[in-house]
C-alpha cells in the first residue's frame, strides 16, 4: 500500500442554502479543495451522499456531480453509509489512492436537507434505522439516541446537566468557527429549558437540519511535494466496522460497538493508541453520542464520558479536546457531508490554521463519523506529514 | 406502504412468529435465513412470549409525518421473557408512569393508516401487565 496524503480542503458555510442546488453546493467545495491543494485536474472522485434520492429526487449523484464540476469523463463513484457516508468517502479514496489505481482523488460529502419539511426529514433519516422493526412502530433518530441517553443514565447516573455541558462546550468551540450554522453560545439552562423532541433529549441536545458539502484532495504521499505546495497531512489509520441495525438487537444498549471496532481497527493501522491523539472530531448527532463515542474510542473509561464535558477535559484547552469545530451540534450535520467535513476541521487544525479555536501543538489527530444508531463507524487517525 | 410490504410482514406482525435455530437454540425476530451466532440455516418457528419489561425508552414529541396525529407517546425497548427484543409502542398508560424494568405485555394493535385510502395496518404493542 501506499502512504496516501490529504492536500486540498474546501468547505462553505453550512445552513439553510435555500438559493442553492445540491449540485451547486458541491461544485463550491469541490472548486475550494481544487484551488487549496493547487490542482486543475482529478484522475477520480467519490461522493459521500445519504439520500438524495429522498432529499431531493436525485439518484445517479457521481454523473451529476462529474458533469457539473466539469471533468467528466472521470470516474465517479457515490457511496453510502447513511450518517458516515462522508467517512465512507475518504475511506474509499484512501484505499483507491493506496492502492495506486489513481493519483489525485477528489473525496466529497453533500447533503441538501432543506428542501423538504421537518416531518419528512425526520422520516428520511429513520431510513438509516430498521425501517420494518423500528421506524414503523414510530421511533425516530431522536428517539433512539434518547433510549440510550435514559439507558446510560439508570446505568450510570448520568444528570440532565452533565448531559447538556456537551452542547454548551459544542456551541462555545463552533462559536469560533466562521463556517457554523449555529455559532450562538449556549447555557446549560437554556439546553435543559428548550423544547423537547424525545424525552429526555431536547432541540439543543441536536445537530440541526442542514445543507452543505464539503471536500478534500488526496493524493500518493511521495508526490505530495510534487503535486501541491500545502503541508502534507497523512492518513495512518483508517478503520470501518458495522453493528446490528436494530438498536435494541445490542448486547449493551450503552455501548457503541462499530465506533469500539473501528477505532481499534484504526489504532492498529496507525500503530498508535488513544493516548497518542491531540484533537479529536466525534459524532455529536445528539449530545450523548458524544460521551457514548469518546467512551467506545477508549479516550475515558466507560462510564466516565459523562463528566468529560462539565469537567472541561473536552475542551479545547483541555487534556483531549473533543469537536473542536463546534461538532455536528454547532457546525450543522448535512448528513452526507459531515464525515468529510471532521476530517477538514483536523487537517485545518495539523496546519495550525484554526485561529481562536487552534488546539496547541496538534501533531495527530482522530475522526470518528457514525451511520444511523452505530449501525456503522468510520474512524480515521492522521499526523503532519 | 405497498400492500406486498405489508402483507409478508403479517406472521410477524399479527402473530409473532420467531425462527429457532436448530443447531444453538437462539431465537431471531423476524426470522432470518442464517443464525446470527452459530451460521447454521435450520429452524423452527416458535411464537415470541407476550409477556416482558422495558430496558429503556423516550416519549416522542417530533414525530416522522406518519405519526404526526399521535404525539406524544412512548416507545421501548423491550425485552420479551426467554430474552428477544423489539421496539414497540407503549399505550395504555400516562408516558410520564413508565419505568425501565417495568413488567408490560404486548396486544394486537393498529400500528399506521396508510396512503389516500387510509390502508389500516396492525402489529403489536405494548401495555402495562
Ligand atoms: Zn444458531
Amino acid at each position: 500500500m501506499r502512504e496516501v496524503a490529504i492536500v486540498g480542503v474546501g468547505m462553505t458555510r453550512w445552513g439553510e442554502l435555500w438559493e442553492k442546488s445540491l449540485r451547486d453546493i458541491y461544485v463550491e467545495t469541490a472548486l475550494l479543495a481544487m484551488e487549496d491543494a493547487g490542482v486543475d485536474r482529478i484522475d477520480s472522485m467519490v461522493v459521500g451522499c445519504m439520500s438524495s434520492g429522498l432529499f431531493v429526487g436525485q439518484e445517479h449523484l457521481g454523473s451529476v456531480l462529474a458533469d457539473y464540476l466539469g471533468q467528466a469523463p472521470v470516474p465517479a463513484t457515490r457511496v453510502e453509509s447513511a450518517c458516515a457516508s462522508g467517512g465512507l468517502a475518504i475511506r474509499t479514496g484512501f484505499m483507491e489512492v493506496a492502492s495506486g489505481m489513481s493519483d489525485i482523488v477528489l473525496v466529497s460529502g453533500v447533503e441538501k436537507m432543506t428542501d423538504v419539511d421537518g416531518g419528512d426529514a425526520t422520516y428520511a433519516l429513520g431510513t438509516a434505522a430498521d425501517q420494518e422493526y423500528e421506524c414503523y412502530h414510530g421511533i425516530t433518530f431522536p428517539g433512539l439516541y434518547a433510549m440510550m441517553a435514559r439507558a446510560y443514565m439508570h446505568q450510570y447516573g448520568l444528570t440532565r446537566e452533565e448531559l447538556a455541558a456537551v452542547a454548551v462546550k459544542n456551541h462555545e468551540n463552533g462559536s469560533k468557527n466562521p463556517l457554523a450554522q449555529f455559532p450562538m453560545q449556549v447555557t446549560i439552562e437554556q439546553v435543559i429549558g428548550s423544547v423537547l423532541v424525545a424525552d429526555p433529549l431536547r432541540i439543543l441536545d441536536c445537530s440541526p437540519i442542514t445543507d452543505g458539502a464539503a471536500a478534500i484532495i488526496l493524493c500518493p504521499l511521495d508526490q505530495a511535494k510534487k503535486i501541491s505546495k500545502n503541508r502534507p497531512v497523512k492518513i495512518i489509520g483508517s478503520g470501518h466496522a458495522t453493528d446490528s441495525i436494530a438498536y435494541h438487537s445490542r448486547e449493551d444498549l450503552t455501548s457503541l460497538e462499530a465506533v469500539a471496532k473501528a477505532a481499534e481497527r484504526a489504532y492498529k493501522m496507525a500503530g498508535v493508541g488513544p493516548d497518542a491523539i491531540d484533537a479529536v472530531e466525534v459524532h455529536d448527532c445528539f449530545t450523548i453520542a458524544e460521551i457514548l463515542a469518546i467512551e467506545a474510542l477508549g479516550l475515558v473509561e466507560r462510564g466516565k464520558g459523562r463528566t468529560a464535558a462539565s469537567s472541561g477535559l473536552t475542551a479545547i484547552g483541555g487534556k483531549i479536546p473533543v469537536n473542536p469545530s463546534g461538532g455536528l451540534k454547532s457546525k450543522g450535520h448535512p448528513v452526507g457531508a459531515t464525515g468529510v467535513a471532521q476530517v477538514i476541521e483536523l487537517v485545518k487544525q495539523l496546519r495550525g490554521e484554526c485561529g481562536e479555536r487552534q488546539v496547541k501543538n496538534a501533531r495527530r489527530a482522530l475522526a470518528q463519523n457514525m451511520g444511523g444508531s452505530g449501525g456503522s463507524s468510520i474512524v480515521h487517525i492522521l499526523e503532519v506529514g | 406502504m405497498f400492500s406486498s410490504r405489508y402483507w409478508r410482514e403479517i406472521p410477524q406482525r399479527y402473530r409473532m412468529e420467531a425462527a429457532k435455530c436448530s443447531g444453538c437454540g437462539t431465537v431471531s425476530f423476524p426470522p432470518r435465513l442464517i443464525c446470527p451466532k452459530c451460521k447454521g440455516r435450520t429452524f423452527e418457528k416458535v411464537r415470541l412470549p407476550d409477556q416482558g419489561k422495558v430496558l429503556t425508552y423516550t416519549v416522542i414529541h417530533v414525530p416522522a409525518t406518519p405519526f404526526k396525529d399521535e404525539v406524544p407517546f412512548a416507545i421501548a425497548v423491550v425485552e420479551l421473557d426467554g430474552g428477544v427484543r423489539i421496539t414497540s409502542q407503549v399505550v395504555d398508560c400516562d408516558p410520564a408512569t413508565i419505568r425501565i424494568g417495568q413488567r408490560v405485555r404486548t396486544e394486537f394493535r393498529k400500528l399506521q393508516e396508510v396512503g389516500d385510502a387510509g390502508v389500516l395496518c396492525y402489529g403489536y404493542k405494548c401495555v402495562p401487565a
